[in-house]
């Protein structure tokens, strides 16, 4: 099969001959070729990390703490993100099921983001707080104990796993190379700072709240003792959408 | 052998420097492997070394085997084309297609029966799905793309494939990266970026092939002896090129460690949205559209025996596709936390995308002018037509569900699932299909074994989609009206459960559908089995050795 012959040209000016050259040119079509599709991506990335209004002003957002950092990983491992999303759209029944929507700012220092994009069960952008312990707990052993009719899979090897955290300073360091506000001194209690917060050790959780504003410490997985995997996921969920007070946050002064 | 002859025979340039490179990877993977964090990485670096010491194998051996003499590019003034690794990326392909499928169908009943997790990590439902889609899109998509763009490219240039070892390197070190990439994701090695889910070491990696494709591709473009660049390959040539552009944006990342196999993804908030979305569509429309475009335009008119409709048609709607692809990403991100100036132009480029999507499909279609009458007694030319049906459909729908109104909508519910199987399933799928019942043949060089099995698997197949599609549309339109319904009283009327347990006889019905596909693609296998290894006379049957 031959390509078609420039008997279709009508004169050596038409642009259908300027385009025989791309043809015959390898090279000429690939370099065509990038700067076509650069331009939509450039337009439309590049502005968003100078201008100043995509993310709004907020008080109140702080890095992960170490253990509700693993906790995301843990999230992030299981795939939680392909049914839940971390995203509420400003919409009257959205904004009434799940609370404030979502600020650009709230997801600042998230690698990866974790919006999502299928809402197979509910979003969890602002899930902190709304349950207790013992009922992630009992979720995540078996989510038709708490909620029949769910189609959730169970995860209970959470429990049965303890957490690996001996690296969690690298993590934090790696984070902070990234951007995200990691001092020296969080990057050095960073394992200490693990168990304090899955521990009652009140000395320690209070450290630990100095340096995270809004930590919560306590035994999470309820299983003393140990800090499982499990632990460290319902720290982070149980930290999700808590950290901007709304009552103080003036929309007005962010409209976009 | 040779140096019976008396001559002497050397090892090329790529031949020692693959074998030293190979030796290396193999030595780094075993210390990587012996100080490893987790076992799902020291696994990974194992199969590294693994795979490593059998190209070192593979390529002395070959060494030993070969002539002295380079492979002539030409014999008795035809070219010598180079089929071995296009048949073996067609096989694979076969092979990946079923695999997904096949877990497509499980995870499907894993959303209506929530038991088939069974409590196991590795087939848990979050990490399955990232293993259909990867091997849908990047194993089975990924490995019928390299097959018809190495065979279109060779066949359209009139010339050898670029490259010896190259292409061989291509399409094994490509199988490799998506071995790493699905046994990651059950093994809970991901970076959470959808359809970029493996980690740093399969994405470097991935890197170097991708690059080896490129390079292999344009060598034999410009190796070609007729005049033009037959515009399949355009398509191609947009497709590796700007796949390879996606990857590089989305991907950079930073590793906790070298023995870890955690990355944290250079990205955050919402520039991390973007260029996912930017990636994540681009991967539709360069993956699952130009290439797949590619393989329309060589394979429907050879098959219909017609030439492309218009010329100037396809030249408009190759650069105005590309060109407006690129901005449609923001459409995943309406009404999210992304600045409303940037929702608003995915929106707009993703409406005017509509036209040259309808420019591919019209001129898919017309080039059947003057041969209609084929499709009733050719079922695979009637596979290829319906598959472009299916694309222009999906590319009407993509557009209307990126209109900001509809997609508060269909945003987040299954409807989105159901747009994206019709282009899956119906575009990409059949096209697949009917290219590989041309290739299988052409390659081997004997008939199709059935063409009634071919007709069987068109229409359980097709009878699947739409189930399949039909579940979803309902489905998912029905999801988002629950959610956003009030009673009389001004309160919510459904908890979030009531709308789960609504979309149970969907899910089941889902199930059946991809069932169905799965039917017609195990059909397809049978077929193409009894092609490559007819059980008549015919000929000796040939197996997958590598080519000289």
């Amino acid at each position: 099969m031959s390509s078609p012959m420039p008997s279709h040209v009508s004169s050596a000016t038409s642009l259908w001959h300027k385009h025989w050259l791309l043809e015959r040119n390898s090279m000429l079509l690939l370099l065509a070729i990038v700067i076509v599709i650069a331009i939509g991506g450039l337009v439309e990335v590049v502005p968003l990390f100078y201008l100043r209004s995509t993310i709004e002003t907020v008080s109140g957002m702080r890095p992960y703490t170490p253990l509700e950092l693993l906790g995301r990983n843990i999230y992030v491992r299981e795939g939680c993100y392909l049914c839940h999303s971390q995203m509420v759209r400003p919409l009257r029944d959205e904004v009434e099921r799940y609370g404030h929507y979502s600020l650009a700012a709230e997801s600042e220092y998230d690698h990866p983001f974790q919006w999502g994009s299928e809402r197979t069960g509910p979003d969890l952008a602002r899930v902190g707080g709304k349950y207790s312990d013992a009922w992630h707990r009992d979720h995540l052993r078996n989510p038709r104990s708490v909620v029949p009719g769910s189609i959730m899979p169970a995860f209970r090897w959470l429990f049965m796993t303890d957490l690996d955290y001996s690296h969690i300073a690298q993590h934090l360091r790696v984070q902070a190379l990234l951007g995200v506000p990691y001092t020296k001194e969080m990057i050095a209690h960073a394992l200490a700072d693990v168990r304090a917060q899955d521990t009652s050790d009140v000395s320690g959780a209070a450290a630990l709240a100095k340096r995270y504003p809004k930590a919560l410490s306590r035994d999470f997985a309820g299983i003393p003792g140990r800090i499982t995997e499990a632990d460290a996921l319902i720290a982070y969920l149980q930290m999700l959408g808590t950290l901007v007070d709304f009552k103080l946050y003036n929309d007005k002064a962010n409209i976009r | 052998m040779a140096q019976a002859r008396g001559q002497v025979k050397y090892m090329t340039f790529g031949e020692g420097g693959l074998t030293i490179a190979f030796s290396a990877l193999a030595l780094l993977s075993i210390v990587v492997a012996a100080k490893a964090y987790t076992p799902g990485y020291a696994f990974h670096a194992y199969l590294f070394a693994a795979a490593s010491v059998a190209a070192v194998f593979a390529i002395v051996n070959r060494y030993f085997e070969r002539s002295d003499k380079p492979v002539p590019l030409v014999i008795d003034g035809k070219p010598n084309y180079n089929m071995g690794p296009v048949k073996l990326a067609t096989v694979l392909s076969v092979f990946w297609g079923i695999a997904a499928f096949a877990v497509g169908l499980w995870i499907a009943l894993e959303l209506a029966y929530p038991a088939f997790n069974f409590n196991i990590p590795y087939i848990e439902f979050g990490r399955m799905r990232s293993l259909h889609t990867s091997a849908a899109i990047f194993a089975f998509g990924g490995n019928i793309l390299i097959a018809t763009s190495f065979y279109v490219v060779q066949r359209t240039s009139r010339a050898r494939l670029a490259g010896d070892l190259a292409p061989w390197f291509v399409v094994l070190g490509y199988n490799l990266f998506v071995v790493i990439a699905g046994t990651g994701y059950l093994l809970g090695i991901t970076q959470a970026k959808e359809y970029a889910e493996p980690e740093w070491y399969a994405d470097l990696w991935l890197t170097i092939v991708w690059v080896t494709y490129l390079l292999v591709y344009l060598g034999t473009i410009m190796r070609r002896t007729e005049p033009h660049i037959y515009v399949a390959n355009w398509f191609y040539l947009a497709f590796i090129v700007t796949i390879a552009v996606l990857h590089l944006g989305n991907n950079p990342a930073v590793p906790v460690s070298i023995f870890s196999p955690k990355s944290y993804i250079v990205w955050s908030g919402v520039q991390d949205a973007m260029v996912q979305w930017w990636y994540g569509h681009n991967a539709v429309g360069f993956f699952l559209t130009a290439g797949f475009l590619g393989m329309m335009y060589y394979f429907i008119p050879k098959r219909a025996e017609r030439p492309v409709y218009s010329y100037r048609l396809s030249i408009i709607h190759f650069w105005a596709l590309i060109f407006l692809y690129i901005w449609a990403g923001p459409h995943h991100l309406h009404y999210t936390a992304l600045p409303d100036w940037t929702q608003t132009l995915g929106m707009t480029f993703s409406v005017m995308l509509w036209m040259p999507s309808w420019g591919g499909m019209i001129n898919g279609l017309m080039t059947l002018s003057g041969a209609w009458d084929k499709l009733r007694t050719d079922p695979v030319l009637r596979m290829m037509v319906l598959a472009v049906a299916f694309y222009g459909m999906s590319t009407f729908e993509g557009p209307v569900m990126s209109i900001k109104a509809v997609n508060s909508l269909s945003h987040y519910t299954n409807w989105t699932i159901g747009h994206v199987h019709s282009g899956t399933l119906g575009w990409v799928g059949f096209i697949s299909f009917g290219a590989i019942y041309c290739l299988v043949p052409w390659l081997w060089n004997r008939p199709l074994y059935s063409l009634r099995l071919v007709g069987w698997h068109f229409w359980i197949s097709t009878v699947g989609i739409i189930v399949y599609i039909a579940s979803m549309w309902v489905g998912g339109i029905l999801q988002g009206l629950m959610w956003r319904a009030y009673t009389n009283l001004g309160f919510l009327e459904y908890s979030f459960v009531e709308t789960v347990q609504a979309m149970h006889p969907f899910y089941v019905i889902r199930a059946i559908g991809g069932g169905l596909y799965l039917i017609g693609a195990l059909v397809m296998a049978y077929n193409v089995w009894r092609t490559v290894y007819p059980r008549e006379r015919l000929v000796p049957a040939v197996g997958l050795a590598p080519a000289a």
